[in-house]
């Protein structure tokens, strides 16, 4: 019964000859929605360039062993205070190796389990970085190189030399950025550093490793497993920890109180370990989105007002189409695909316009120390914002069209006609 | 002859600002083919008559039949078919679609009823034109003619779905001598060749006097 090609004849006519408030209308929702798609793009590029440096770096379950003091003390043992007010002044923590017990057979099976993408293992051991009479206290880990690439990306961060070539070397250092700065040291050199007992070891540096996070790089440099295991003097068993990386995070909980019952060791999950960086994450997101919805909403208004005015000003044509037989809902329709295609236009080349600036701030150079791997402006061009952004336009526009052609529907002709 | 018009009883009243009796037991006829025209001061309620006749006004009592078809109380969608349909308007002042050309215009209506094909519609709305003496300005836009033209381009319009009945309120109202002659005429001539029912208000003395019947209004009432 509705006849849709009079009404988009009639609907087309206005919005040609109305050319002006058409363009404006439409420029509304198309920096509505391109300033929507362009935020939303870089911020959330933003957001996962910072969460890929913290979770690329960081395991999902690292198992170690805890020194701490026994959950039970020794008088605890004894049934003849078991009814008394037991006070332990002075409690120490319990006596323990640092190394994980049956590290390799633990490996070995977690390396065996579907739902883990990898298990590397670790020592880690406080040296000291020698250069004549001045020592540098630091952090060594004995890594497998190659695993670590695979897992967490290690070759971004290093940033002169190759990981292959510290698989390769038996005396090899990977040398923390701030250590090689401090002591003018480049890949090629030699470096000799002490254990905590005292032993001297000359190693050769193979490459220069540069996290971005200054802290880090003044302490952290790794070399291979076997190096660290000779350099304590310990066997090949002596691992102090296991990183494990899933393939799916959000079982990283449940996996990590699992792994310490069944291990007795100390297992901590990501989310524990960074707790404080998720909220970040969350705030981030919530303040991306209600600046795009404040923009978009802005939008609407003013395609409602440009609609208000249009429907005013031609109460006449109203009252004439009513009088010779337009319906209500005609007259309603015809206001409706009004607002339809202005947002239909302006939502796609806002869409256009926010997939430009995208590009346009995806190939602006950005260039920090602190990020070795980030060359220009982060961008994510997830699809979903396209379709978000278009449903929003059109959602936006048809309510912003609804209220002003739902009081065209009621346009009593006779009033109009009679002047009254 | 059949009727085309019928009204029973008809009255109305406008509440505000104050509650006011316009129209009293107004009842009528026009008969098929009949050039009838409502007269009477300014204020005595023909025009109020006229907008309830042509269905646009459903507030008030009585019943109003067209081609013995009760009208009153039917919902909003069919009254806008039935005045698409049978019911041609002519105003005071043209009321074009200033933004359509002259043939858009007329064509609108038929679109809309969409009983036939573009092309016939178009063919329609050039005959119509063509009768009028303003075929030539088929292109223009309705805003670029003049007043006398827009009137008779107000009234092929009207013509275009080929109703029961024409109406027209003061469609001279706003002309000048030669272009009212010239309305007068045409009404005549739709009447004469077409057998079309027309009913006019008019304050015009000399073109209510050559219709075929006046209807006297005075205070919301029919005199004679």
């Amino acid at each position: 019964m509705i006849n849709w090609k009079v009404i988009l004849g009639i609907a087309k006519t206005h919005l040609v000859t109305k050319m002006k408030s058409t363009v404006t209308a439409s420029l509304g929702v198309t920096f509505g929605i391109g300033a929507y798609i362009t935020l939303v793009s870089f911020m959330t590029g933003l957001n996962k360039m910072l969460d890929d440096l913290i979770l690329n770096q960081t395991p999902d379950i690292h198992l170690y062993n805890e020194i701490e003091p026994s959950e039970k003390q020794p008088i605890a043992f004894f049934e003849e205070y078991a009814n008394a007010l037991n006070v332990v002044h002075s409690v120490k923590p319990k006596q323990s190796q640092t190394k994980i017990h049956n590290a390799l057979p633990i490996l070995s099976h977690l390396r065996k389990d579907k739902s883990i993408r990898g298990a590397t293992p670790q020592i880690r051991t406080q040296i000291f970085y020698l250069s004549g009479s001045i020592e540098l206290g630091g952090n060594l880990a004995g890594i497998d190189v190659m695993e670590e690439v695979r897992l967490y990306n290690m070759n971004d961060y290093i940033v002169k030399g190759s990981p292959e070539a510290l698989q390769n070397t038996e005396n090899g250092i990977l040398l923390g950025a701030g250590v090689a700065k401090k002591m003018s040291l480049d890949v090629g050199d030699r470096i000799q550093i002490s254990t905590a007992k005292g032993d001297v070891f000359p190693l050769k540096i193979v490459g220069i490793y540069q996290s971005g996070i200054s802290d880090i790089d003044n302490i952290q440099s790794f070399a291979k497993l076997k190096t660290v295991q000779r350099i304590l003097g310990e066997a090949e068993n002596y691992i102090t920890d296991i990183n494990i990386k899933l393939f799916n995070i959000d079982l990283a909980v449940p996996m990590a109180g699992q792994l310490e019952q069944q291990f007795k060791v100390k297992a901590t999950d990501i989310k524990e370990a960074n707790a404080q960086f998720e909220t970040g994450t969350t705030i981030r997101n919530l303040i991306t989105y209600s600046v795009s919805i404040t923009l978009l909403i802005v939008a609407g208004f003013g395609i409602y007002n440009i609609l208000n005015m249009l429907i005013y000003e031609k109460m006449k044509d109203i009252a004439i189409l009513k009088a010779t037989g337009f319906s209500g809902l005609d007259v309603q329709l015809i206001f409706m695909s009004q607002a339809v295609l202005i947002g239909v236009i302006g939502g796609l080349s806002g869409l256009a316009i926010g997939f430009g600036l995208s590009r346009l701030i995806d190939n602006v150079a950005f260039e920090t120390e602190a990020l070795p791997t980030i060359t220009t402006y982060p961008i994510n061009y997830n699809p979903w914002f396209y379709v978000i952004g278009i449903t929003f336009a059109m959602l936006s526009t048809f309510v912003a069209g609804y209220l002003p052609s739902n009081k065209a529907r009621k346009i009593d002709p006779v009033r109009i006609i009679r002047g009254t | 002859m059949g009727l085309v018009l019928k009204t029973e009883n008809i009255n109305k009243h406008f509440k505000k600002p104050v509650l006011f009796h316009v129209l009293k037991d107004i009842g009528f006829e026009v008969k098929k083919g009949e050039f009838a025209s409502i007269m009477g001061k300014s204020g005595c309620g023909k025009s109020t008559l006229l907008y309830i006749l042509s269905t646009m006004d459903t507030d008030y009592e009585g019943k109003l039949y067209l081609n013995d078809d009760l009208v009153t109380g039917k919902p909003q969608t069919e009254l806008s078919r039935i005045r698409n349909k049978y019911i041609g308007f002519v105003f005071q002042f043209h009321y074009l679609l200033s933004e359509f050309s002259v043939l858009e215009n007329v064509m609108l209506p038929a679109k809309k009823l969409a009983e036939k094909t573009d092309a016939e519609i178009e063919h329609n709305a050039m005959e119509k034109l063509n009768m009028l003496n303003i075929g030539h300005l088929v292109n223009k836009r309705a805003s670029r003619i003049s007043g006398g033209e827009k009137q008779r381009v107000a009234i092929a319009r009207a013509l275009i779905n080929d109703p029961s009945i024409l109406m027209g309120d003061e469609p001279t109202g706003n002309l000048d001598s030669y272009n009212s002659e010239n309305v007068f005429q045409i009404f005549k001539k739709l009447k004469e060749e077409q057998g079309l029912s027309l009913l006019v208000v008019t304050h015009d003395v000399d073109f209510a006097e050559r219709t075929d019947r006046i209807i006297q209004m005075e205070d919301g009432r029919v005199i004679s």
